[in-house]
C-alpha cells in the first residue's frame, strides 16, 4: 500500500535512482564491514605469525611460545572427522540419488538430515560428552571430538554430494545400464567419476565446518597443550586455543596470530573449492 | 548369483550410511533427554521454564531470563542483518557489476566460513571497548552481541537470498522491463516477490545460526543471569549458560544444563516446523498470486 502512495509522489525514474543508490550503498556497507573483519584479523595477526609460531610447542599456558600442538590438534580432529562423515555422507547422497525411490523413508531420512544440520553445535558437544566421553568411555580425546565433529560434518557433505550427483546427465547411467553394467558397476564407473569434483567439494565444505568448531569440541576434546599423538590423547585445537587465550586473558597477540591462521586456512579452503567449481563447471559445458 | 549378491549387500549398505542421520539424531535426542529430563522431573516443569532465578549453588533453576536473552539477541540481529542481507542480495543479484560480484562473492564465501570465536574476539578487543566509550555501561550487552551476529549471519542471508533472486526465471523479468516497467518496478513487484521463498529460508537459517550461537557470544554480551530492562544490559543465553557452566557442573546442575540443551532442541524444531509451513505458504501464494 504505501508503495501505491511513494508511486503517485516520486516519479519512476527518480526512484529508479533512488533505489540504485540504495543497493550500492549496501552492498559496500557490507563490503566494508566484511572486510573490516579479515583485515583487522590480518592487521593484527600476521605480524605475530613466523615459522617459531607455527612450529614450536605454547610456554606458560600460552603466553609465550607457538601453536604448533593446536595446528596438529586441529588437523587431527579434522581428519577423523571427514574420515568418518565423508564415506557415510558419499554412501547416503549415492543412496538417495541412485537408488532410493520417493517414498516414506527417504522423506525421513531427508528430515533427519535437515535437522541435524541446524541443530546447534553447543549441542552435539553435549551429546559428545554424554555419549562419547562418558557413555563409549573415549574420555576427553582427540577420537571423541574428531567424532563429534564427524556428526556435524555429515549433513553438509551429503547435502552437497547429492546434489552433484543428481545433477549429472541422467543418460550416462542410462548408457551405462543399456550395455549390460549392474546398478553398482554403473554407479561405481560413471556415477562416481563424474560426480568426484562435486563430492569433493561437499567434503571440503564438511572439514571447513570441523576445522572452524569450537563449542562442539569444548567438552570433548580436552584443552591439552601437548601435541596429540595416540587417538585418546586430549588435544586443543585452534578455534579452542584462541577460545581459552581471549577468554582468560592470557595473551592477545597470540590470540591475534591463532586468528589470522584461522582465517587464512578457510581462505585457501575457500580458493580451493571455488578453483574445483570452476573447472567442473567448464568441464561440464566443454561436452 | 554372487553378482546378484554383491549388488545386494551394495544396496543394504548405502541404505544402512543413509539411515545413519535418523540413527544419530535419534541417539542425541535420547542422550540428551536422558541426561536432561532428571533435572525437570525434580526442580519442576514451569519452574524450569519459567523460574527467573538461575542459582545453581542454591538449587534454583530457572531458564526464562536465559529464554528471552537468546530470543531477544536474535531478534536484534535479524532486525539489523535481514534488510541489509536482502538489499545486499538484490544488489548483487541484479544491481552489480560483474567485476564487484567477482569480489564480493569470494569475500562473502569466506566469511560464511570464518570460525565464531574469530568474530567474538573481533568483538571483544574492538566493539566492546568502543561501546563502553560511547554507550556507557561495560560495553558487554545484547547489542554488542547482536551487532557480532549480524556481521556473522549477513555472509548466508546474503549469499541464499542471492541464489534465490538469480535462479528466477529470465523471462519473467523480461516481460515486465518490456511493459515499460523501470528496473526497480520489476525488482519489487516482480523478482523480489517471486524470490521470496529463498528469502525466507535465508532468514530462517540465519535465524537457526543466531540462536545456535554459542563461544561468539559468551565473549561480547555479559553473560548475567536477567532480563535485560534495555538493549545495553548484559544478558546470557541458553547455549552460553551450558557452555560457561559445563565445565565445573556435577550432580542436578549437570542435568539441569542437559535441560538448557533440551530447551534449545525445542526453539530449533519450533523454527523448522515454522519455516516448512512458511516456504509451503508462500511457495503457493507467489504461484498463485504473481506468476
Amino acid at each position: 500500500m504505501g508503495d501505491c502512495r511513494l508511486h503517485r509522489i516520486i516519479p519512476p525514474k527518480i526512484a529508479q535512482k533512488i533505489m540504485d543508490l540504495i543497493f550500492w550503498a549496501s552492498g559496500i556497507i557490507t563490503l566494508l564491514i566484511l572486510l573490516m573483519v579479515i583485515g583487522y584479523v590480518f592487521y593484527k595477526g600476521l605480524p605475530v605469525i613466523n615459522l617459531e609460531f607455527l612450529f614450536t610447542d605454547p610456554m606458560d599456558s600460552g603466553k609465550a611460545g607457538g601453536i604448533f600442538p593446536m595446528i596438529v590438534s586441529s588437523l587431527y580432529v579434522t581428519f577423523i572427522a571427514v574420515l568418518v562423515s565423508a564415506p557415510i555422507g558419499v554412501g547416503a547422497a549415492l543412496y538417495l540419488a541412485e537408488y532410493a525411490g520417493e517414498n516414506r523413508t527417504v522423506r525421513l531420512i531427508r528430515f533427519g538430515a535437515e535437522t541435524l544440520s541446524s541443530i546447534p553445535s553447543i549441542i552435539f558437544g553435549l551429546f559428545g560428552l554424554a555419549f562419547f566421553v562418558i557413555y563409549l568411555r573415549m574420555g576427553w580425546s582427540v577420537l571423541s571430538g574428531g567424532l563429534t565433529l564427524a556428526l556435524m560434518a555429515l549433513p553438509t557433505i551429503l547435502a552437497a554430494s547429492e546434489v552433484s550427483i543428481e545433477s549429472i546427465n541422467k543418460s550416462y547411467a542410462q548408457g551405462s545400464l543399456a550395455l549390460g553394467a549392474t546398478k553398482w558397476q554403473t554407479v561405481s564407473k560413471v556415477v562416481i567419476p563424474a560426480a568426484l569434483p562435486g563430492i569433493t567439494t561437499g567434503i571440503i565444505l564438511g572439514m571447513a565446518r570441523a576445522i572452524a568448531e569450537a563449542a562442539a569440541i569444548l567438552y570433548t576434546v580436552g584443552a591439552a597443550l601437548i601435541t596429540p599423538i595416540s587417538l585418546l590423547d586430549p588435544a586443543r585445537p585452534l578455534p579452542l586455543h584462541l577460545y581459552i587465550l581471549a577468554t582468560e586473558g592470557i595473551s592477545l597477540d597470540n590470540a591475534w596470530g591463532t586468528a589470522a591462521v584461522l582465517v587464512i586456512l578457510i581462505l585457501i579452503i575457500t580458493v580451493t573449492t571455488n578453483t574445483l567449481v570452476d573447472r567442473y563447471r567448464k568441464q561440464m559445458m566443454g561436452r | 548369483m554372487s553378482r546378484w549378491n554383491e549388488e545386494f549387500f551394495i544396496e543394504k549398505g548405502l541404505l544402512l550410511t543413509a539411515v545413519s542421520s535418523i540413527i544419530i539424531i535419534t541417539l542425541i535426542i535420547v542422550f540428551i533427554f536422558k541426561e536432561g529430563l532428571p533435572a525437570i522431573q525434580s526442580y519442576g516443569f514451569i519452574n524450569f521454564i519459567f523460574g527467573m532465578d538461575w542459582a545453581p549453588s542454591s538449587g534454583q533453576y530457572g531458564v526464562f531470563p536465559m529464554i528471552i536473552g537468546s530470543l531477544g539477541i536474535t531478534a536484534l540481529s535479524l532486525l539489523m542483518a535481514v534488510p541489509l542481507g536482502i538489499l545486499c542480495a538484490i544488489f548483487l543479484a541484479e544491481v552489480a557489476p560483474a567485476r564487484m560480484r567477482k569480489i564480493l562473492n569470494p569475500t562473502i564465501q569466506t566469511l560464511a566460513g570464518i570460525p565464531s570465536v574469530v568474530y567474538g574476539f573481533f568483538g571483544l578487543i574492538l566493539l566492546v571497548p568502543f561501546m563502553r566509550i560511547h554507550f556507557g555501561g561495560t560495553g558487554f550487552s545484547m547489542f554488542t552481541a547482536s551487532i557480532i551476529l549480524t556481521i556473522m549471519i549477513l555472509p548466508i542471508i546474503v549469499s541464499v537470498s542471492e541464489d534465490a533472486i538469480r535462479s528466477i526465471p529470465q523471462e519473467y523479468k523480461e516481460a515486465s522491463l518490456a511493459l515499460g516497467a523501470t528496473h526497480w518496478q520489476t525488482i519489487k513487484n516482480v523478482i523480489f516477490p517471486a524470490a521470496i521463498p529463498g528469502v525466507i529460508t535465508s532468514v530462517i537459517l540465519g535465524m537457526g545460526r543466531a540462536i545456535g550461537e554459542t563461544l561468539a557470544i559468551i565473549m561480547v554480551a555479559g553473560n548475567v543471569v536477567q532480563i535485560p530492562g534495555s538493549i545495553m544490559d548484559p544478558v546470557r543465553a541458553l547455549t552460553s549458560n551450558i557452555a560457561i557452566e559445563m565445565g565445573y557442573a556435577t550432580g542436578i546442575h549437570y542435568n539441569a544444563l542437559f535441560a538448557t540443551g533440551i530447551v534449545l532442541i525445542f526453539m530449533i524444531i519450533i523454527l523448522l516446523v515454522l519455516a516448512n509451513y512458511l516456504h509451503y505458504k508462500k511457495k503457493v501464494t507467489v504461484g498463485g498470486g504473481y506468476l
